[in-house]
């Protein structure tokens, strides 16, 4: 593998097509050298190793490229959920094809409808003779332009209440019906899509765990996710920024470079971000451990989800304050990227689930508080009211 | 940490509970406010019977710990001494005793700490000013056969209580400590008030102390790192004792959401409220987090414990008291009343915010070492 200083990694930008011909790339170079897939079972292409194996190449591998963004969601969510979930032929396929870098895999479950309601999707999952057909739209599915499927979350049966009429299916991108389109960002990236679906034919072979049972299969999903946000996934190989764009901010080289090192104000509000991420850190380290035994119940993951938005935006509001007009207009050398980064602080409170949401969670299922009032518990999902979307 | 689930440690950690519990609840600790009283000597040596002083102190000195990592055994304490704020010179007396088992000598003062007999505390602090532990205007001039100590020190917690201050001092431009007898002539104390129900600290004057060569703790290359070693210990033990007061008020304010109805319903099930819970349950065990690395590193000595102990003393100092004002505020009325027992919470972790120094005096430490770490890499 390439050395690289990991204070300055290469740009592995998710929007651009490069990054991801490099990551799968370089995962066939770990694949050919006996590195790739080391917490997956053996029989589907790992090497069947526990954790410790894999923070061991972590700590070695982390001067030189290496594929990440391939670990968030092919590798944490995608096989890991099908993993749990897959027949046996899929664990077979797809997750090896994932180790030997020729598969990426992405997850197709927000709607234009709605985000934080996911079990109420409705793109459609019709049975026509011996094939699903699938009508409707997903949207937010991170690069989905560079992936060759897609775990997709459809209503197969309307007649029964919203968790139990979804299934799962596992969608090659490239199908005839399916329409991409990428969605730009208030900070010009377009690395999130919005896919379109018309009439896509597919097999029982495409279900993922059984028909109508899809909120399971997404359960897992939503599981892995808050696990790999917060840094906790086995199946996550190599550390540190994804590229140069996910490199944590230099508070001392923002000082530096609005020339003033030694004012003691500024000091001490960097001070203070560099705190909370310190800590940000070693709440995932308690939470993961706390996880595993049992100290704290699964759901703490969505500790970590929002204490990991709280803290970037701390970072960011830091930083605009430090860097004053510099940040807003051009005139010191990469200075107006903080505020461009300050414009998207909130993506970390809305991807991966709304810290709204995360806090109905911990409330409910970490201190068991009363579930909050659904109109549409119980109820069959065609009677559901829904807004005009 | 496997430690904290060893027989030894939990059968430790629930007598020093059932002890606290029996001996000093919160009714208790308003009985020794009403009296003027910070705590009752009698009751500190039998704490010390139970061990809580030989924490850290080596066996061949009198000392020695259930599990074998003392600062983490002690830590545990002070969590459960935070349950239910209880009183006593746990920090003071641990704080001293760290010094003096890392300098070497003074083996009889550690014999009467460790039993429980005396009671020590740290003058570090200096009238009107900051947490600066590593200057001190309280001065030792050399003579014939020691040393004569002039100035004052303040905020020294249970100085009225102390049979020992251990003295920053400084000594022709360096550094030193120094074990002086609150008996011995030209020492003055005089009682300061805080915001705590029962911990009391004081202003300690030094009129021409003329003390032996002996009394000099640690030689004058060691003193920086005995003094940075005590200020860890002081901190470990507060976030540790903050974590305890956050756990317990956080379960009965939460206890409070189920059985406090309003309109009909518990107020655990307005979501409003429930997202400042859950906020809430954030925070704590962040807290908890943090205490824990900062005490594990402080137990390993690590190198990186200074910034560790930090991190944690800031962040636990930001938190805990808006914590508990949120949960004076979740409880509605009753919470700003004498009778409730909130505001001995509010008042121990208010104390502690500001006491070895405060979260913007961290903020800066950690930003400069961070800067350290950075250039250094």
């Amino acid at each position: 593998m390439p050395l690289i200083d990991p204070n300055d990694p290469p740009g592995a930008d998710r929007g651009e097509e490069a990054p991801w011909h490099r990551a799968k790339e370089l995962q066939k170079r770990l694949y050919e050298g006996g590195f790739a897939g080391i917490c997956f079972p053996r029989e589907y292409g790992g090497l069947g190793l526990p954790i410790e194996y894999q923070k061991a190449f972590d700590a070695e591998s982390r001067n030189y490229e290496m594929p990440m963004i391939l670990n968030t969601p092919t590798f944490t969510i995608c096989c890991a959920t099908i993993l749990d979930t897959g027949t046996e032929d899929q664990k077979r396929r797809h997750i090896s094809a994932a180790i030997r870098g020729e598969e990426i895999l992405v997850q197709l479950l927000s709607e234009p409808s709605g985000g934080s309601d996911l079990a109420g999707v409705i793109t459609r999952a019709d049975r026509v003779g011996d094939k699903w057909v699938i009508n409707g739209a997903k949207t937010w599915s991170t690069s989905a332009f560079a992936a060759d499927y897609g775990l997709l979350l459809a209503r197969s049966d309307w007649d029964v209440p919203k968790h139990e009429g979804l299934t799962m299916f596992l969608v090659p991108i490239n199908s005839p019906g399916i329409t991409l389109r990428r969605i730009k960002q208030v900070n010009g990236s377009v690395e999130f899509c919005e896919e379109f679906f018309d009439n896509v034919e597919l097999g029982d072979d495409a279900v993922i765990g059984e028909v109508n049972n899809g909120w399971h299969v997404a359960s897992r999903q939503l599981y892995h996710e808050r696990r790999a946000v917060g840094g906790g996934s086995e199946f996550a190989s190599g550390t540190g920024a994804e590229g140069k764009t996910d490199v944590p901010v230099s508070f001392s080289a923002l000082l530096e470079a609005i020339g003033r090192p030694n004012d003691t104000r500024l000091q001490e509000m960097a001070g203070r971000a560099l705190v909370h991420r310190a800590v940000k850190e070693q709440l995932i380290g308690h939470v993961y451990h706390g996880v595993n035994d049992g100290s704290l119940p699964p759901a703490a993951g969505s500790i970590i989800r929002i204490n990991h938005s709280e803290t970037i935006q701390l970072e960011m509001d830091t930083a605009l304050a430090i860097t004053g007009s510099a940040g807003v207009v051009e005139g010191v050398e990469g200075l107006l990227r903080v505020g461009e980064r300050y414009l998207s602080r909130q993506s970390a409170s809305l991807g991966g689930g709304t810290t709204e949401i995360a806090r109905n969670i911990i409330g409910e299922r970490i201190l068991g508080f009363p579930r909050e009032y659904a109109a549409d518990r119980g109820v069959p999902f065609k009677e559901v009211k829904r807004g005009r979307s | 940490m496997t430690e904290a689930d060893s027989p030894e440690r939990l059968l430790f950690a629930s007598t020093a509970q059932a002890f606290l519990e029996k001996e000093v609840p919160l009714r208790r600790v308003r009985e020794l406010h009403e009296a003027g009283v910070s705590f009752d000597p009698e009751w500190w040596r039998r704490a010390a019977e139970l061990g809580w002083t030989s924490l850290l102190v080596p066996e061949e000195l009198g000392g020695g710990s259930v599990s074998g990592n003392g600062v983490e055994d002690l830590a545990a304490i002070a969590e459960l001494a935070g349950k239910t704020v209880a009183p006593g010179p746990l920090h003071p007396v641990s704080v001293v005793l760290a010094g003096l088992v890392d300098a070497g000598g003074h083996e009889s003062v550690i014999e009467a700490l460790v039993s429980g007999e005396a009671v020590a505390s740290w003058a570090v602090y200096e009238p009107g000013k900051p947490w600066t532990p590593m200057t001190s205007t309280v001065t030792a001039t050399p003579t014939a056969s020691g040393f004569r100590l002039d100035g004052v020190k303040d905020r020294v917690e249970a100085g009225a209580e102390s049979a020992f201050v251990l003295v920053v001092a400084q000594s022709g431009g360096v550094l030193r400590q120094f074990l002086v007898p609150t008996d011995a002539p030209g020492v003055s104390v005089d009682p300061q008030r805080s915001v705590d129900l029962v911990k009391h600290y004081a202003r300690i004057g030094f009129g021409g102390v003329e003390v032996d060569e002996s009394a000099a703790v640690g030689s004058p290359e060691q003193t920086p790192a005995l003094i940075e070693r005590q200020s860890q210990i002081a901190m470990v033990l507060q976030c540790a004792e903050v974590v305890g007061v956050l756990d317990t008020v956080v379960d009965f304010t939460i206890q409070w959401a189920f059985d406090r109805h309003s309109f009909g319903r518990p107020l655990a099930s307005y979501q409003a409220l429930k997202h400042r819970f859950a906020d809430l349950k954030m925070y704590l065990e962040a807290c908890r987090a943090t205490t824990r690395a900062a005490t594990a590193a402080v137990s390993n000595r690590d190198r990186a414990a200074e910034v560790a102990v930090s991190v944690a003393k800031s962040y636990v100092g930001e938190r805990a008291p808006g914590m508990i004002q949120d949960c004076v505020q979740l409880h509605g009325g009753i919470g700003v009343t004498w009778e409730h027992d909130l505001h001995l919470y509010l008042r121990r972790v208010t104390l502690y915010r500001s006491m070895f120094g405060t979260p913007e005096d961290h903020n800066l430490r950690v930003y400069a070492l961070t800067k350290d770490l950075e250039s250094a890499s």
